[in-house]
C-alpha cells in the first residue's frame, strides 16, 4: 500500500473499529476528568490488580495489527489448504444451495445479522415474524403443534428433548433408550448430557432392545442414520402406555414426501433445518429445532415466539412463556439454553417462504429419484443395498469399503465409511448428473448419456405407501406467496424496516456488548473455501480450518492467560456446562468426585446457576453487599462450612454490576485454599481485552463470549460461540470429539463447533493486534464512564468503583426516578424506542434499573444523542412528577408512538410533536415501531405459537 | 383463617383444608398467566414445593403450608389463572389438603401476625 504520511487510510484498529475519534477522546475525558486514557484505566483498576496490568506494549505475541486490505491475502494463506469435495456423508449435513437473495439479503446484511435477541418485542416485529414461520414450518412437517426457535445444533436438541422427556414423564424410571440407527454425534452428546443428571443410557434396535416398561423415553432417527424407514408406531403406542414419551430425531426435507413422525406416535421431534439454505461450514452454525404437543409447550426449552396483542388491539409477536427460560428460573429452568440461532433460523424459514411446499417438494423429489437410481445402477452391477425403503441414504456392501473411499477421493466426493466393507451415501439438492457420474466412477461404472435423462428419473420411488405422506403443510398464505425475486427482496427489506439494529442504531445492552461487526470481518464467511466443507470430511481436506482453530485458540491464550482453548461450545451456556465438566472431571482424577457445591453471586447470570444443575452440581448463592460487591465474609463462611464439598466458584469479571472489584484476588485464593476450582463468565471480557488477563487473576476456565468481545454479530440472538480457555491442568478434560468420544465427552455435535463463524473472531484479533485491542478496552471504558458522568446530571446510578468510575457498563436507577409516580421501568425503555434507540438491558442485574453498554465502536456523537435523549425522558418524568402531564396519559406511558397514533384523532393531553419527535429521532428518517406496546399478559394466557391457516 | 410467612392462606373447609395466596401475594406477582398444579392424591410435607406460579415475569413456587394429600385441585385456574388476580381469596383457591396432622393448622400465622408481617 502507498502512503505518504503516518497517517494510513486503512487502518483499521485506530480508524474503523473504534467510534471515538481523536478529538473525541479528548473531549470526553475532559469530562470525565482525567489527562489521558492511561491516567483513566489506572484509576479505574483496583490497586490489587495494578501489577497485573500489560501495560504500553501489550500482548506482542499478537503480532503487527493488519489494515483491511492485507487482511485477505492473509487468510487466504491460512485456509489456502482447505479442499472443498462433494460431500455425501450425510449424517445429518447434505449440500444445500444457499438462494442467492438470501446471500446477499440476509448473509450479507447487517440489519438481520447485527440485530439484537428479539427481547424488547415492539423494535423487533420482523425477526419475530421470520421466526414464527420457522415454527410454523417445523410444526407443519412434524405434524406437532409448536416448535421452539431454535436450538444449537441437532445433537444438543437431542439432549434437550431426552431432558425434556425426563421432565414431562410421569414414568419413575430413569432409563433413556436410543435407537442403534441414531446420528454417532447425537449419542455421544446425549450421553454427555445424561450421566450428570443421573439418566442411565440404554442403547440398541429398537425393535429387539426396547423394553417399553423399563424406560422413561426413547429415542429414534426418522429416516434412520443409514437412511432405513423403520415404521416405530406400535413402540410409540406400547411406550404411551406406560407413560414414556417417544422422541424423533427427524429431517424436515425428507418429511415433505414422508408421513409425518405425530402420524407415528412421536410426542417430541428434533432435528436440524441446516439443509433449508445454510452452509455447511464444517458443522455450523445451523438451526436445531424441537416441536412437541401443546400439552407439553412450557416444558419446552429455549426461545418460542407467540402471537399477542399490543395496546390498540392489533397482532403482535413476542417472545412467550419466559418464566420457563434460565434470565427469570436460573437453577429451576427447563435449560440452560439462551443464545439461540437467530440467523440461520432466518435462513432456513426464508427458504421455506422462498420455495414453499411446492418448491421444497419438488426439491425433495430430485433429490429422492436420483437415491433411487444410484440404488438401481449400483444394484445392476452386482452390489448390494442395505435398504428397500429410504429418502435419500443409501448403504451399500462394498467389499471392501477403503478402497471405495480412496476411489471416491480421486473422484473429488467423500462417502461416509460405516465398516469395513458398508459405505453410506447420502444425496441432497447440490447432487447434480455430473456429481452422479463421479460416484458411479468411483464404483468404477460408467454412465452411458441418455442415462440420467430428469423424465426417465421422475417415475423412481422407493417410499414404501404407509410411508407416504397424505397430509399437507405449510399451507398459510406466507409459503404461498408471489416467489419472484422482486417480491422476495420486498418482502425481506419490509421485515427488516421493522427492526432496529446496529446498522441504524446503538443498541446500548449491558452484559451484551453489542460492538462494530465489521465487512472486512464477516466477508469471509460466504466464501467457498469456507463454506462448502462438511464437518466430517477427511483430516487432509479441512487442514486449512486447522490452522485457522489452532492460530485463532494460540491468540485467545496469549490474550486470556490460558493454556489451552475448545472451540465447540455453540454458546455461552454450553460453554459454562463445558467448563463445569472439565471441573469436574478434573475432581474425579483427583478421587475427589464429592465436591459438588458451585457458589454462584446473586447477581450471577441466570444461566450460570442452570448449567450448574445441568452439570449436576448443587448451586449455593453468594449474598452481594449493598455497594454491589460479593459479600467476602458471608463467601468465607460458606467455603469453611463445605470446604471439601465445594467445586468450583463461578463469578462475572468486571462484575455483572459493571464494576471491577477489588475482591478478586481474594475469591480465587479462598477457593484455591479449599481444593475448588475458579470459573470465570466472560460475558464482561471486553472490559479487560489487552489489560488485564483472566488466567493471570487465578482463574481456571472461563468461557468467552465470541459473539460479544470478539466481534461475532449477534445475529438477532444466535449464533453465538462461547469457547472455554482453561489452565493446563484442565487440558484433558476438555470436551471430546464426538466421534471419538474423547476428553470429557462431546457438547456439540461437530469437534468445532460453528466453524464457520471463528474466522470473524480471528480476522479482528488479526486486524487489532495487541495495541488495537487494548485501545478498545480502554475506550470502551472510556465510553461507558463518559455516559455515565453525564447521566449522573440527571440519573442516579447503582454502583461504582475507585473514584466513581464503572468498568465498561454502568447501572442507571430508574427505580429513583420514578419513585411516586405510576411510571414503570418499560415506559422509559419503550420512550426510548421513540427517540430511535433500541432500549438498554432492562431489570438485570437489578430488577427495575436500566443497564447501559456503549462499547468502544459508538462515536461520540451517538453517545450525546443517546443522553441527550435520556435527559429528556428525565424531564418528561419530572413532568409526571410535578403534575404538568397527566399521570396515566403522556408521552412515557403510551411509548412507543406509531403512524397509527399520529393519524388517529388526536386526544391525548401532550402535542403530537412531543409524543412523535422527541430529541433522539432523526426527523427525515424516523424510525417507526411497526406496532404499540406489546400486551404480555394477553400473550401468555392465550398461547399462540404458530400460524394459523 | 390462617396464613403462612410465604402469604398463602389457609382455611378449614369440612375435613379438609383450602389453601390460596394472599391479596398482597397476588398484587406482588402480577398477572398471573399460568398455574403448574400437582395432581390430586399427590402427598407433600408441610414446606415442600407444591405449585408454580407464573406471571410474565417471575415464577414463584406455592410451598405447602401443611403436610398432607391433595384431595382437590381448583380447575379453573388452568383455564382462567387470572382467577388469581381478580378473586385471590375465594375464586382464585389452589387446591385443598386432606392433613396429615391437622395441628400443623393451629401454629401458622393469625390475621394480625400476618397483617404485621406485610405492613
Amino acid at each position: 500500500m502507498i502512503s505518504d504520511s503516518s497517517y494510513d487510510p486503512y487502518n483499521f484498529a485506530k480508524l474503523r473499529h473504534v467510534g471515538p475519534s481523536a478529538k473525541e477522546i479528548t473531549e470526553m475525558l475532559k469530562v470525565v476528568g482525567y489527562e489521558s486514557l492511561d491516567h483513566l484505566i489506572d484509576a479505574v483498576l483496583p490497586t490489587r490488580l495494578k501489577n497485573l496490568h500489560l501495560g504500553d506494549d501489550p500482548l506482542p505475541e499478537l503480532g503487527k495489527p493488519l489494515t483491511e486490505v492485507e487482511l485477505p491475502d492473509e487468510l487466504h494463506q491460512l485456509i489456502g489448504d482447505n479442499q472443498s469435495f462433494t460431500s455425501l456423508i450425510g449424517m445429518g449435513f447434505y449440500g444445500t444451495i444457499t438462494p442467492p437473495v438470501l446471500v446477499r439479503n440476509i448473509l450479507e446484511n447487517p440489519a438481520w445479522y447485527t440485530a439484537y435477541t428479539p427481547y424488547q418485542p415492539e423494535i423487533s416485529q420482523g425477526r419475530l415474524e421470520v421466526l414464527l414461520n420457522f415454527q410454523t414450518i417445523v410444526s407443519d412437517l412434524t405434524g406437532l403443534d409448536c416448535a421452539n426457535a431454535s436450538l444449537l445444533d441437532e445433537a444438543s436438541a437431542g439432549a434437550e428433548a431426552m431432558a425434556m422427556a425426563y421432565r414431562v414423564s410421569r414414568s419413575k424410571s430413569n432409563k433413556f433408550f436410543i435407537g442403534s440407527r441414531c446420528h454417532p454425534q447425537t449419542k455421544a452428546v446425549i450421553r454427555t448430557r445424561a450421566a450428570p443428571l443421573g439418566i442411565e443410557i440404554i442403547e440398541g434396535c429398537p425393535f429387539e432392545d426396547l423394553n417399553p416398561v423399563e424406560v422413561f423415553g426413547a429415542l429414534f432417527q426418522y429416516p434412520g442414520t443409514f437412511g432405513h424407514l423403520s415404521d416405530f408406531s406400535g413402540l410409540a403406542e406400547e411406550l404411551k402406555k406406560n407413560k414414556a414419551i417417544t422422541i424423533f430425531a427427524t429431517d424436515l426435507m425428507a418429511l415433505t414426501l414422508l408421513k409425518e413422525p405425530a402420524a407415528f406416535g412421536a410426542d417430541i421431534c428434533i432435528g436440524s433445518t441446516q439443509r433449508f439454505g445454510m452452509p455447511l461450514g464444517f458443522g455450523g452454525p445451523h438451526a436445531a429445532f424441537i416441536s412437541t404437543s401443546m400439552k407439553f409447550v412450557r416444558q419446552l426449552p429455549g426461545r418460542i415466539v407467540g402471537v399477542s396483542k399490543d395496546s390498540r388491539g392489533k397482532p403482535a409477536l413476542r417472545l412467550a412463556l419466559q418464566t420457563r427460560e434460565q434470565h427469570i428460573r436460573r437453577q429451576k429452568a427447563t435449560s440452560n439454553i439462551c443464545t439461540a440461532q437467530v440467523l440461520p433460523a432466518v435462513v432456513a424459514s426464508l427458504y421455506g417462504v422462498l420455495h414453499g411446499p411446492i418448491g421444497l417438494k419438488a426439491i425433495a423429489k430430485g433429490i429422492h429419484n436420483r437415491t433411487v437410481w444410484l440404488k438401481k445402477k449400483l444394484e445392476n452391477n452386482g452390489l448390494e443395498v442395505d435398504q428397500k425403503g429410504f429418502f435419500d441414504t443409501i448403504s451399500v456392501d462394498v467389499g471392501d469399503s477403503s478402497k471405495v473411499i480412496t476411489n471416491g477421493l480421486k473422484n473429488g466426493v467423500n462417502f461416509r465409511q460405516i465398516d469395513a466393507k458398508t459405505i453410506g451415501i447420502s444425496l441432497d439438492e447440490t447432487t447434480t448428473s455430473e456429481v452422479l457420474e463421479r460416484v458411479c466412477l468411483s464404483f468404477d461404472l460408467e454412465v452411458k448419456k441418455d442415462e440420467l435423462r430428469s423424465s426417465d428419473l421422475k417415475s423412481l420411488n422407493a417410499i414404501p405407501e404407509k410411508f407416504v405422506r397424505t397430509t399437507e403443510f405449510m399451507q398459510n398464505p406466507v409459503f404461498n406467496m408471489n416467489r419472484s425475486e422482486a417480491a422476495m427482496t420486498r418482502y425481506i427489506r419490509q421485515l427488516a424496516d421493522r427492526d432496529l439494529a446496529l446498522d441504524r442504531t446503538m443498541i446500548p445492552l449491558g452484559s451484551c456488548t453489542m460492538k462494530l461487526n465489521a465487512t472486512t470481518e464477516m466477508a469471509p464467511i460466504t466464501q467457498p473455501q469456507l463454506t462448502n466443507i462438511h464437518p466430517y470430511a477427511p483430516e487432509e481436506q479441512v487442514s486449512g480450518y486447522k490452522k485457522l482453530i489452532d492460530d485463532l485458540s494460540q491468540r485467545l491464550c496469549a490474550i486470556t492467560g490460558f493454556d489451552g482453548f475448545s472451540v465447540q461450545p455453540n454458546s455461552g451456556a454450553q460453554g459454562e456446562f463445558a467448563g463445569l465438566m472439565a471441573i469436574k472431571g478434573y475432581h474425579n482424577s483427583l478421587g475427589e468426585s464429592q465436591r459438588e457445591i458451585v457458589l454462584i453471586p446473586k447477581s450471577a447470570h441466570g444461566t450460570n446457576a442452570a448449567s450448574a444443575v445441568l452439570a449436576g452440581l448443587k448451586v449455593i448463592e453468594i449474598n452481594t453487599n449493598e455497594d454491589g460487591t460479593i459479600d467476602i465474609k458471608h463467601m468465607r463462611d460458606l467455603v469453611e462450612e463445605n470446604a471439601d464439598a465445594i467445586s468450583a466458584v463461578m463469578v462475572t469479571y468486571p462484575s455483572t454490576h459493571g464494576v471491577f472489584e477489588g475482591s478478586i484476588t481474594e475469591v480465587c485464593e479462598l477457593i484455591h485454599g479449599v481444593g475448588g476450582q475458579v470459573y470465570m463468565d466472560g460475558a464482561n471480557l471486553n472490559a479487560m481485552v489487552g489489560i488485564l488477563r483472566p488466567g493471570d487473576i487465578g482463574v481456571d476456565v472461563s468461557h468467552l463470549n465470541l459473539h460479544k468481545t470478539f466481534c461475532i454479530p449477534h445475529g438477532g440472538g444466535g449464533p453465538g460461540v462461547g469457547p472455554i480457555g482453561v489452565k493446563s491442568h484442565l487440558i484433558p478434560f476438555l470436551p471430546g470429539d464426538p466421534l471419538k468420544g474423547d476428553g470429557s465427552g462431546a457438547i456439540s455435535a461437530t469437534e468445532y463447533g460453528s466453524a464457520l463463524v471463528l474466522v470473524i473472531s480471528w480476522a479482528f484479533i488479526k486486524l487489532m493486534a495487541g495495541k488495537g485491542l487494548s485501545l478498545a478496552t480502554k475506550l470502551a471504558i472510556l465510553n461507558a464512564n463518559y455516559v455515565t458522568k453525564k447521566l449522573r446530571e440527571k440519573y442516579e446510578i447503582c454502583y461504582s468503583g475507585n473514584e466513581g468510575l464503572v468498568a465498561h457498563e454502568c447501572i442507571v436507577d430508574t427505580r429513583v426516578s420514578i419513585e411516586g409516580t405510576d411510571l414503570v421501568i418499560d415506559d422509559i425503555a419503550k420512550r426510548l424506542i421513540d427517540n430511535g434507540f433500541h432500549p438498554p438491558t432492562m431489570s438485570f442485574p437489578v430488577a427495575g434499573t436500566l443497564m447501559v453498554e456503549p462499547t468502544e465502536s459508538e462515536p461520540k456523537a451517538e453517545l450525546d444523542r443517546f443522553i441527550s435523549a435520556m435527559f429528556a425522558i428525565a424531564d418528561e418524568i419530572s413532568a409526571v412528577k410535578a403534575g404538568t402531564i397527566d399521570k396515566e396519559n403522556n408521552p412515557l406511558t403510551n411509548a412507543p408512538h406509531t403512524l397509527e397514533d399520529l393519524v388517529s384523532e388526536w386526544d391525548r393531553p401532550y402535542s403530537r410533536e412531543d409524543a412523535c419527535l422527541p430529541v433522539g429521532s432523526f426527523r427525515p428518517d424516523r424510525y417507526w415501531s411497526p406496532v404499540n406496546r406489546v400486551d404480555n399478559v394477553y400473550g401468555d394466557r392465550n398461547l399462540v405459537c404458530t400460524r394459523k391457516y | 383463617m390462617k396464613y403462612t410467612e410465604d402469604h398463602e392462606w389457609v382455611r378449614k373447609d369440612g375435613d379438609l383444608f383450602v389453601v390460596g395466596i394472599t391479596e398482597y401475594a397476588a398484587e406482588e406477582l402480577g398477572d398471573v398467566v399460568f398455574v403448574d398444579m400437582p395432581e390430586e392424591g399427590e402427598e407433600f410435607a408441610q414446606g415442600d414445593d407444591v405449585a408454580v406460579i407464573e406471571s410474565v415475569k417471575a415464577a414463584s413456587e406455592l410451598i405447602s403450608p401443611m403436610s398432607g394429600t391433595i384431595a382437590e385441585i381448583n380447575e379453573e385456574l388452568d383455564e382462567n389463572p387470572a382467577l388469581v388476580n381478580e378473586d385471590p381469596i375465594d375464586k382464585g383457591w389452589f387446591f385443598k389438603i386432606e392433613a396429615s396432622d391437622p395441628d400443623e393448622y393451629e401454629n401458622l400465622l393469625s390475621e394480625k401476625e400476618y397483617q404485621e408481617l406485610i405492613s
